[in-house]
This record gives C-alpha cells, structure tokens and sequence, in this order.
C-alpha cells in the first residue's frame, strides 16, 4: 500500500451555461511514496488545484478517491496542512498568533510556554524574527507566505499540500523562498503535493513531475522522474545536461502536447496511446 | 490636514454661534413666558439642572442624571440581551445558506415594524411596564445587528474558514477566532445602527410607559409645560446618543483589518 493513492479520481462540475456536467479531470490515478516530493504541473483549468483540494479533504471528487496511510480521505485535517496561493493568513491575527493557532490545533496537550517556543522556533526558522507582532498586511507577499509555510511545517503533518506556493511571489525573492522550502523539506522529509505551472520550480524541487493534459476532461499524460542529485543548488542547474533535457521535455509537452490523442482515459496503468514524446526514455509510469 | 481641520471648527462654531443668536434674537421680540424659550432661559435651566443631577424628590421630580442613568440601565439590558441573540442567531443564518432562506421572509417582515407596536402585546404578557420597556429596546436593537452578523458570516472568505477545518478547530474555538473576528466588521456596523435605533426607541417607550427615564422627563415636563427643560432634554439625549455612538466607532477601529 503507498503512502499516498490518488485512485482514479473524476471531477465534474455542473456546467456554469445551462445544464449537464462538465468534467474538469478523469480517471487520475498515482501513487506518493512517504517523503517523496512530487509535483503537477499543467495548464490553468486542468483542475490540478481542484486535484489538491480533493487531497485536502476541502472538495469532494466525483469518482475514484484519496487513500492516505490506509484510510479515505473524506474530510479535511491537520494531517494534510495547505499553503495557499493567496496565503490565506487571518488578516486580524499577528505573524505569531497565526503560526500558533496551526501549533495549538495540532499540539492539544502542550502547554503555553512549549507551543510558544515551537511557534517562535518557526517563526526564527523563516527569518522572520523580530517581525512577530505585525499584521500580515504590513508584510510583503514574500514574508506573507513565510509565514504560510511556518504555519504549515509547524504542526508535521504528514503530507504538506502546495497550491501555486509562489505564483504570487516576485521572481527575486521567489527564489529565496524556494530555497528555505527546500531546506524545511530537507530537515522533516515530509511527503509533498505541490501544484504549479512554474517549470522550472517543479524540476528543482520534485522527486517526480506530474504532467496534465489540457482541460476540461484532462488526463494524468505521464509522471517524470528528475534524478538529479540533491541537494541542488539553482545555479549549478542551469547548466545540468539533465535538468535541461527534463525541462524541454516538460515545455515541449505543455507547448505541443497537452492533449492525450486517444478517447481512452489512463486506466490502471494503461499506456497511453497516441501520446507521443521524443524523450519517452525519461518517462517512468507510475 | 491639520489647516482643514481648523477651518471645519471655524465654520461650524459660527454656524453655531449665528444659530444661537438668531434663536436669541427671534425669541427676544416676544413677551417672556409666551412662545418658545430662548436660549439664555435654556442655559440657566441647564445650569440648574447639572448643578443638582442626582436629587430626587419623589416621583415625579427626579435629576436628570438619574433620569439619564434610568434610561441608559434600560438600553443596556435591551441593547445587550438583543445583540447577543442578534449575533448568535445572525452566525446560523451566516453559516448556513439553506436556513437563511428560509427564515429570511420572516425577517423581512418583521423588520419594518416599529418596535413600540410590540409594546401592547409585551404588557398583556408580562404585565409589567418596566420589563416590557426593556423588550421595545430588545426589538429595537435586534434587526440590524441580525442581519449584518448574518451578511457579515456569509460574505467571510473561503480560505479563513478552509484554513479552520484544515486545523479541525472545536466549534468554539473556530467561532472565537475565525468567524466572530473575520465578520466582527460588519458586525460592529450592525451595533451601531441598533444602538442609535434604540436610543430613538427609548425616549418613546419611556413616554408611554412613565416613571422614570429621560423619555418619561420630556413628558412630564412638557405637562408642567416647562420647555426649557424639554430643550436641554433634547440636548442630552443627541449628546448621550453621540458618545454611545462614538464609543461603537472606537470599538469598530479597532476590530477592522486590512486583508
């Protein structure tokens, strides 16, 4: 049994002009093994968020379902923590009482002096010291989702949830807060869902990148493997023969590709025919 | 900024000023003791009447502070017995789209009606006036309350309340610090409009029930037809109803956030 089993999940959504259904994804099926850090990158409106949503426990799918560590996924938990696109910080709240509401809600039994030194733990750990008391309207999207991951990390859930972490991040300081993601994964080895259409992001980061067919009615194409040794560091990527194959590869088929030629869905680790890509040697199914 | 400001003082000591005496000087032409008061016989019943608020001389001749005081013990009672049922019940209806629909046509016509038409039907059943003065205040303070608590609740963002159940937060917890602070905005508009509509109330329902109460003053005093007092009454009710007022604005700064 895998740690994590997206099974054959479909989503539908009723039609927003007149009725019927439109279906958003089908039939996606793959597995996460424990500290793994996979990726799914595709275009807007493949439904990879509503994908993470269903993980989350926050949508219900229209078919298949999410099995973590043995067990259904039916409802949202502190097992399965979120960091949001648009950080979703409570507004009212400090930097600190954030991160400490995530701490007291997954720490029940601690008391106030230990759940304040593990919040202050992680506020240090993302460079946020000293910005304890502000409001996350006096911060900057950068340190708004520092504390999103703080809040996140703080309470070891077993699988962190990423939507879009950095779609709302400056290109500058994007950077710098990939690098404190990766360092915080490297510490714990939580097992990571993460969704973006960054490409380069998913390679630097992910153990494996899930590629999505265009929407409505998108198909899980392939899962690629990014064995490039770890740690990783940006600038010495640029120039790995590996990493510049993986990123082709990708671009190529979110340029061209994108659409699974055959009417048939994936089906329990079915080939997919009619898909065809010239670096099929990089592909591994799940 | 601070020169505008100025310049608003200015102009609004002359309009009162240019007020006061306009009123001295339409007064001042008629016979004492016919027509309306002027401002000086005002000012020396305000005088009078500050120096001693706090006599009492039996029923009908009481101070005005305790007149005042009457009337605000009144207001807090029916203000707060009402808001907390306004915002509980305004939480259910927030949350739950399904329930606010149904119950919202009874809202609806309920709102419109003035809440001392209640007034008959309070003292058939509880057969009290005092008590029943108090339930005027309640109706009267309820529905705005309600209806932006239940605006409020609804309109929070979907992520405050994702992020609550991601954190499994018990009932009171996801109550205390995610629904009440992220609606607390609108909720506090609602307190203020249903303060300023029950100290409206109040001077009625007092009117009609007697005994005590700023509004019961004004009446009695317009039976002794003492009108300067019904003046400085006036007076102090719009004061009373400004520093209630600005005390819910205070409350609302500090509540409000930015997103």
């Amino acid at each position: 049994m895998a740690f994590l089993e997206i099974d054959h999940v479909t989503k539908h959504f009723p039609a927003s002009d007149g009725p019927g259904e439109v279906c958003v994804f089908r039939e996606v099926a793959f597995s996460i093994a424990q500290g793994e850090f996979v990726t799914m990158v595709g275009h807007s409106g493949c439904g990879k968020s509503t994908l993470l949503n269903i993980i989350a426990g926050l949508e219900r799918a229209s078919a298949g379902g999410v099995v973590l560590e043995g067990r259904e996924v039916t409802r949202p938990g502190i097992d399965r923590m979120v960091v949001f696109q648009n950080f979703s910080l409570m507004p009212w709240m400090t930097v600190f009482e954030n991160i400490r509401l995530a701490v007291r809600a997954a720490y029940p039994s601690w008391d106030r002096r230990r759940i304040a030194g593990h919040v202050q733990r992680y506020v240090d750990m993302v460079g946020l010291t000293g910005a304890e008391r502000k409001l996350p309207a006096a911060l900057s999207g950068g340190m708004r989702q520092r504390v999103g991951l703080a809040r996140a990390f703080s309470t070891a859930p077993k699988l962190l949830l990423l939507d879009e972490p950095f779609a709302q991040i400056d290109a500058l300081t994007r950077g710098l807060i990939q690098d404190e993601l990766i360092r915080m994964w490297s510490a714990g080895r939580n097992t990571v869902f993460m969704v973006t259409h960054d490409v380069d992001e998913a390679i630097l980061l992910s153990d494996r990148v899930a590629l999505m067919t265009r929407g409505p009615d998108a198909r899980l194409a392939e899962i690629v493997d990014v064995s490039i040794a770890r740690p990783r560091v940006r600038t010495a990527l640029i120039e790995d023969p590996e990493y510049l194959r993986l990123r082709t590869h990708i671009l190529r088929f979110l340029v061209e590709g994108g659409r699974v030629t055959t009417g048939e869905g994936r089906r329990g680790g079915d080939e997919i025919r009619g898909f065809e890509t010239p670096l099929a040697s990089l592909t591994s199914q799940a | 900024m601070t020169r505008d400001r100025f310049r608003v003082i200015c102009l609004s000591l002359t309009i009162g000023v240019v007020f006061v005496l306009a009123w001295q000087a339409f007064t001042a032409s008629r016979p004492a003791g016919k027509g309306i008061p002027g401002p000086l016989a005002v000012g020396a019943t305000a005088w009078q009447m500050l120096a001693h608020p706090f006599y009492d001389n039996g029923p009908n001749d009481k101070g005005i502070g305790l007149q005042l005081a009457a009337s605000l013990g009144r207001l807090a009672l029916g203000y707060l017995a009402a808001s907390t049922a306004a915002v509980m019940l305004g939480v259910a209806l927030g949350l739950s789209p399904l329930l606010y629909r149904a119950v919202n046509p009874y809202i609806q016509v309920l709102k419109p009606v003035s809440p001392l038409a209640w007034m008959p039907l309070f003292l058939y059943t509880i057969k009290d006036s005092g008590q029943s003065a108090i339930l005027v205040i309640f109706m009267s303070s309820l529905w705005p309350t309600l209806a932006n608590t239940a605006f409020g609740v609804a309109s929070i963002k979907r992520d405050y309340l994702h992020v609550a159940s991601i954190l499994q937060l018990s009932w009171t917890r996801r109550l205390a610090t995610v629904i009440l602070p992220a609606a607390a905005p609108a909720i506090v508009a609602g307190l203020r409009i249903s303060v300023g509509s029950a100290w409206v109330a109040i001077v009625a329902a007092e009117m009609l029930i007697g005994g005590t109460g700023i509004g019961y003053f004004v009446w009695n005093e317009w039976n002794n037809l003492a009108l300067t007092s019904v003046i400085f009454a006036i007076l102090a009710i719009g004061l009373i109803g400004v520093l209630l007022d600005a005390g819910l604005a205070r409350l609302s700064r500090r509540l409000a956030y930015t997103e």
